[in-house]
Parts: structure tokens; C-alpha cells; sequence
């Protein structure tokens, strides 16, 4: 048995601690009033002096406020189809950035919470994988994914209550749809408000949740009741079930995916959003499963864990990084290609406003690991595992950033409090939810019928 | 020179080949060859052969694909004749990056594989009209044969190959080659 040790337990806690002041600052200086942020806008554009910048805010501000209605950030005012003769553009600039950086603590917060909630399904994804498949060379790890997949409910009740949240206590901070003014002068959301309504998103996302953690517990019971000895029975029923939860899994993923994240962007779409999002949460979740096993053998709980295990998990970690940078190029490129204006926009303000994330992120997600984890032996050696794991996890973060923050924040974007704040409260969150999962149970699943073929493997 | 001789010990089953080979090993003489039927896991290991080179040379012919497709596509559709397909912008190659990418990948793949199948039939001697050196027939269906070089100790090699496990020991004048 693991014991949760007390330092880490502290370790967790001062991490919960100091994110939710990170957090809590990041709320406090949020709110804006019009003044400050006409003040603001003004002082930035004197820094630019000789740069062009004058002209921007002498007559650029009806440029900006039709750059960010192309864009489809959360221009209230701008949207929709009458056309507002008469009223000031200055006036609507400022209002569209005291939105923005209202926006920023929800998001950073929704962008955290996503994170580490996507770590902890696509490791439930990669478990029901493992057992359906029978394979034969992780059973030794189970422990460490059903520890992780712990975080699951909690973290995926709070990344739905956060939507939620944002669209009743909050001023629609994250989903623009959730705004009935900004609905009702919009055709394109009206057009999709079957889908993209409050109780609906609420109801969904409930129904997903019970779905993963019912696998979750169940799974859990079954793998827990086959250490009173190998029960063929009890095996069965857990293989069932993991085939089964992957064909719901893989419905509820890919709406989850538009929901939770395409609809921070409702006039956009794209097929295969569902897949590029699994592929980010696989490739995460199978990442935390190295980290963990590599701390926890480093630890010496873990002696029937050898290097090959590692570099089968670290294969999966190559395969895994290549296959989301598929389907990110293959989405990017095909839009990039065709170019028609309602679906490239996505990307115009990706590129003009976080071009260093945007393409940051395929270096971190795919050049690094594809050239550190190519070599066999470089696959064996831990601190090498760690080491690109870390970069791939904070590569997958800007991902979710990507994904969340330029229909957020748009151009007010940067990583600082709020953002890091929010990393560490979920961070702590993660792991003193993990731990103790961890050691609630044997590390090794004794009644499995391939646990003996996995404690022996060799590659 | 002396004309070589080389014994040939005969094993019907892989696992009573492979404690030979380590047997054979232990004892220091020298193994020349050995000829199986189908790929024996851990063969090389216990042999103590070098593990290959063959993934670096792949690598390498890789990034020479990744060159070929970077250049050739650079010159033809960049500098050459830098014409506007369809409003792609072709001002530079890092503008039209994205159309080329499946062209670099391929190409990339392309000639890792193909460099790399042509390596292998180069360093392991292979072509089509090449005659082939099988010492006995019976090695490509169901009999193992490890073949080793004598240095005038024949009968105590032949014990010990006996020893092994070994159904059938002969020995054989080499050509020297």
C-alpha cells in the first residue's frame, strides 16, 4: 500500500492555496469601469508613439471594432445585422475591451480547469482501451491510471459548473450564446439555439459526466473485487463494460468537445474538432500516467514496474504527439486552403493575435517530442521521460489556451496571474485528489488475468 | 593457407539452440554462423552481436527526403515561376508552407523506406540472381545449424557440441572466402 506522503500533501496545498489567490486577485482587478479602460486604451497608444500606433487610436477605432466583429470575439454591440448608425464607435471600442478583460479570470480559470479535468479522462479513455484490448504489458500500471482518473468527477463538475456559472453569476464571460441580448440580435446563434441552450448544455453535460464516472466506478469495483483472488467471471464483466464505455465515450467526447469548447466560438465549426480535442486529452492523459509511475517507482512503490513499461508508455507518448499534430495540421490546413471567410476567421485572429502560442504550441506538441522521443534508449531513461513530458503537458495547456482565449479575451491576452494562479489551483487540486486515490488501493492489481504476463514484460 | 575447416552442429528445437550458442559462448570458441528457419528472439544478444545501425541510417535518409521535397518545391513553385494558383500567396515558401507539407511528408517517408530497404539489401548481400549460401536445406524448413570454425581441436568441439544437444555434427572443408 501507498501511503499519501505529508509532503506532498503540503505540497498540494500551498499549491491549491496560492492559486486561489492567484485567482481571487485575478477577479478583483478584472472589473474595469469605462474610465479606466478608455485611460488605459489611451496610454497604451501613446507607448507605440512613431509606430503607427497614434493613428490607431485616433481613427482606428472603427477599424479595430470591425476587425473584432470579423474575428467573432465578444463584440456585443457590433454583431448582428441592423446597423447602429449613429451610435459612437469609441464607445463600443471601450465597452468591447472592458468585456475582454472582465473575461480573463473565467477564462484562465475554464482554460485550468479543462486542462486538468482532460487529463484525467483521456487517461479513462486510455484504461478502457488497455482492458479491452486484453493487452499484456500494462496491467502493472492500472493502479496508477484508476488514481488518475480519480479527478475525473470532481474536476469535470466543476470545468461544467464554471460554464455555468459564467452564464448566470457571471456577465457571459466565456459562452457568448448564454447572452439572450447578444442571441437576439444574432441569426447564426439563433439558427443553432437548439443546441446551444442553457438548460440543454447543463443537461448534457450531466449526462456525460454520470457516463464517465459511472465507467469510472464501476470499473474501479470490478478491478478492486479481483483481488479477493482471478475471478474469470469479474474480468469479464470489467472487459464488457470498458468496451462498451468506449463507444460512449467516443459519442460523448466529441460533443463535450463542442459544447465545452466549439461554442466559445458559435459562428465557427468544424468536423473534426471532437477527434483533435481527444487527441490533446490522450496524449495528455498518458503523459500524467509516465510522470506518476516515474515518481511513484522513484519512490520505490512501484518495483514490478520496469524500463519497459516506460518505454511503452513513452511510445504512446510519441505515437500520440504525432497523431495530434495530424489532425491539428489536417484541420488548420484544410481551412487554411479553402479559405472561405465563415470558417477561416478562426484562425485570422489565431495568427494576428497569438502567433507565438499558435505556433509555439506545435514545437512544444510535436517537434520536441518527435526528436527526443525517436530514440529507443533515450525511451528508457526517466529523466529524459519527465523532461519531454513536461514540455508535451505545457504544449497541451496552450492547446486548451488556444482553443479558449481568443473568443475570450481576444487580444488582451497574457500568461500571467490569473492564468498561473488558475494552473496552480487545479494543479494542487490534481494531484492531493490523485494521491489519495492512489493509496487507497494495493499498486498492484493482484487478481488480474494478465497481470502476471505484465509484471514479466519485456521488450 | 591452411584449408578451414568448420564444424556443422545440427538442432532440431530453438530453445535447445540457444543454451547451446551460451554453452559454446562460456566454452570461448568462436561461432561463425548460425542458420534458422525463422528469427530466433535474443539470438543476436546471445551471439553478442552489435546491434544494428539501420534506424540512424533511416533517420538520416529522412532528413535528406525532407531536403529534396524543401528545395524542389522552393525552386519550382517559389523562385522558377512563382505564378498565382488560385490566390495562394507564393511571395515565399514559409506563405504556402501549409500546401507542401503533405509533399514534405511524403517525400520524407519515401526515401527513409526505400534508402533504408536498399541499406539492408546491401550490407546483408541480397539480390535477385545472388546464389545462395546454405550450408544445408533442411535450415530453411525445421533445423537449426550452427556452424563453427575448428583451429585443430576437432574432437573437443565435437564433444562439446555433442554435449549440447546437438543431433547431428559434421565436419566440413570450407573454400575460404
Amino acid at each position: 500500500m501507498y501511503t499519501f506522503s505529508n509532503k506532498l500533501k503540503t505540497f498540494s496545498i500551498i499549491l491549491v492555496i496560492l492559486g486561489a489567490l492567484g485567482v481571487g486577485y485575478g477577479f478583483m482587478t478584472s472589473h474595469k469601469s469605462f474610465e479606466e479602460v478608455e485611460h488605459l486604451l489611451a496610454e497604451e497608444a501613446h507607448h507605440g508613439g512613431g509606430h503607427g500606433e497614434e493613428v490607431h487610436a485616433a481613427a482606428g477605432h472603427d477599424a479595430h471594432a470591425n476587425n473584432s466583429h470579423a474575428a467573432d470575439t465578444h463584440d456585443d454591440n457590433s454583431h448582428g445585422e441592423e446597423a447602429h448608425a449613429g451610435v459612437d464607435e469609441h464607445t463600443k471600442h471601450i465597452e468591447h475591451v472592458q468585456h475582454q478583460i472582465a473575461n480573463r479570470p473565467w477564462a484562465a480559470l475554464y482554460v485550468a480547469a479543462f486542462f486538468f479535468m482532460m487529463i484525467a479522462l483521456g487517461c479513462l479513455a486510455f484504461y478502457a482501451i488497455q482492458i479491452a484490448s486484453q493487452a499484456g504489458w500494462s496491467p502493472v500500471l492500472f493502479r496508477v491510471m484508476e488514481g488518475i482518473t480519480a479527478y475525473l468527477l470532481p474536476g469535470a463538475v466543476i470545468v461544467l459548473l464554471i460554464a455555468i456559472a459564467s452564464g448566470t453569476i457571471g456577465h457571459y464571460n466565456i459562452f457568448i450564446w448564454m447572452d439572450p441580448d447578444v442571441v437576439a440580435h444574432d441569426k447564426l446563434i439563433q439558427g443553432k439555439s437548439g443546441w446551444l441552450n442553457l438548460p440543454g448544455f447543463a443537461i448534457r453535460g450531466a449526462i456525460f459526466i454520470a457516463g464517465w464516472s459511472f465507467y469510472r466506478y464501476i470499473s474501479r469495483k470490478y478491478s478492486r473485487k479481483l483481488e479477493d483472488g482471478e475471478d474469470k467471471g469479474t474480468f469479464k464483466k470489467l472487459f464488457k463494460w470498458s468496451a462498451g464505455f468506449l463507444v460512449f465515450f467516443i459519442y460523448t467526447e466529441s460533443m463535450m468537445s463542442w459544447d465545452w469548447i466549439m461554442s466559445v466560438d458559435p459562428h465557427w465549426f468544424s468536423t473534426l474538432f471532437g477527434w483533435y480535442v481527444f487527441a490533446s486529452m490522450f496524449v495528455s492523459g498518458i503523459t500524467v500516467i509516465a510522470l506518476i509511475s516515474i515518481y511513484l517507482k522513484s519512490r520505490g512503490h512501484l518495483e514490478f514496474v520496469n524500463e519497459n513499461h516506460l518505454h511503452d508508455v513513452a511510445k504512446f507518448m510519441f505515437a500520440f504527439s504525432i497523431f495530434w499534430t495530424y489532425l491539428w495540421f489536417s484541420q488548420f490546413m484544410l481551412i487554411w486552403y479553402s479559405n472561405i471567410p465563415e470558417e477561416v476567421t478562426y484562425f485570422v485572429t489565431r495568427f494576428q493575435d497569438y502567433k507565438l502560442p499558435f505556433l509555439g504550441m506545435v514545437v512544444l506538441n510535436f517537434v520536441f517530442p518527435i526528436l527526443m522521443l525517436m530514440n529507443a534508449d533515450y525511451k528508457r531513461i526517466p529523466w529524459f521521460v519527465v523532461m519531454t513530458g513536461l514540455v508535451i503537458l505545457f504544449g497541451h495547456y496552450i492547446d486548451v489556451f488556444n482553443m479558449i482565449m481568443p473568443a475570450t479575451v481576444g487580444d488582451r491576452w497574457f500568461i500571467g496571474i490569473p492564468e498561473i494562479g488558475s494552473i496552480l489551483l487545479f494543479a494542487g487540486l490534481f494531484i492531493f485528489i490523485v494521491f489519495t486515490a492512489l493509496a487507497k488501493a494495493p499498486l498492484l492489481v493482484k487478481g488480474y488475468p494478465f497481470r502476471k504476463e505484465s509484471e514479466e514484460f519485456h521488450y | 593457407m591452411e584449408a578451414s575447416k568448420v564444424i556443422h552442429a545440427i538442432y532440431t528445437d530453438d530453445d535447445v539452440l540457444m543454451s547451446a550458442v551460451k554453452k559454446v559462448k562460456a566454452e570461448k570458441h568462436h561461432i561463425e554462423e548460425i542458420y534458422t528457419p525463422f528469427p530466433v528472439h535474443g539470438l543476436d544478444k546471445a551471439m553478442g552481436l552489435a546491434p544494428t545501425r539501420i534506424a540512424i541510417t533511416a533517420f538520416m535518409y529522412g532528413l535528406v527526403g525532407l531536403t529534396v521535397a524543401i528545395v524542389m518545391m522552393n525552386f519550382i513553385m517559389i523562385k522558377d515561376w512563382p505564378q498565382n494558383i488560385g490566390g495562394k500567396p507564393s511571395f515565399s515558401y514559409l506563405e504556402n508552407m501549409p500546401a507542401f507539407v503533405p509533399i514534405m511528408f511524403e517525400l520524407t517517408v519515401f526515401f527513409a523506406a526505400h534508402l533504408m530497404v536498399i541499406t539492408f539489401y546491401l550490407r546483408s548481400r541480397m539480390w535477385p540472381f545472388k546464389k545462395a549460401e546454405n550450408p544445408d536445406p533442411r535450415t530453411t524448413d525445421d533445423h537449426f545449424l550452427m556452424e563453427v570454425a575448428v583451429h585443430g581441436n576437432e574432437s573437443e568441439l565435437q564433444n562439446l557440441l555433442a554435449e549440447t544437444g546437438a543431433v547431428e555434427i559434421n565436419l566440413v572443408d570450407k573454400e575460404a572466402h
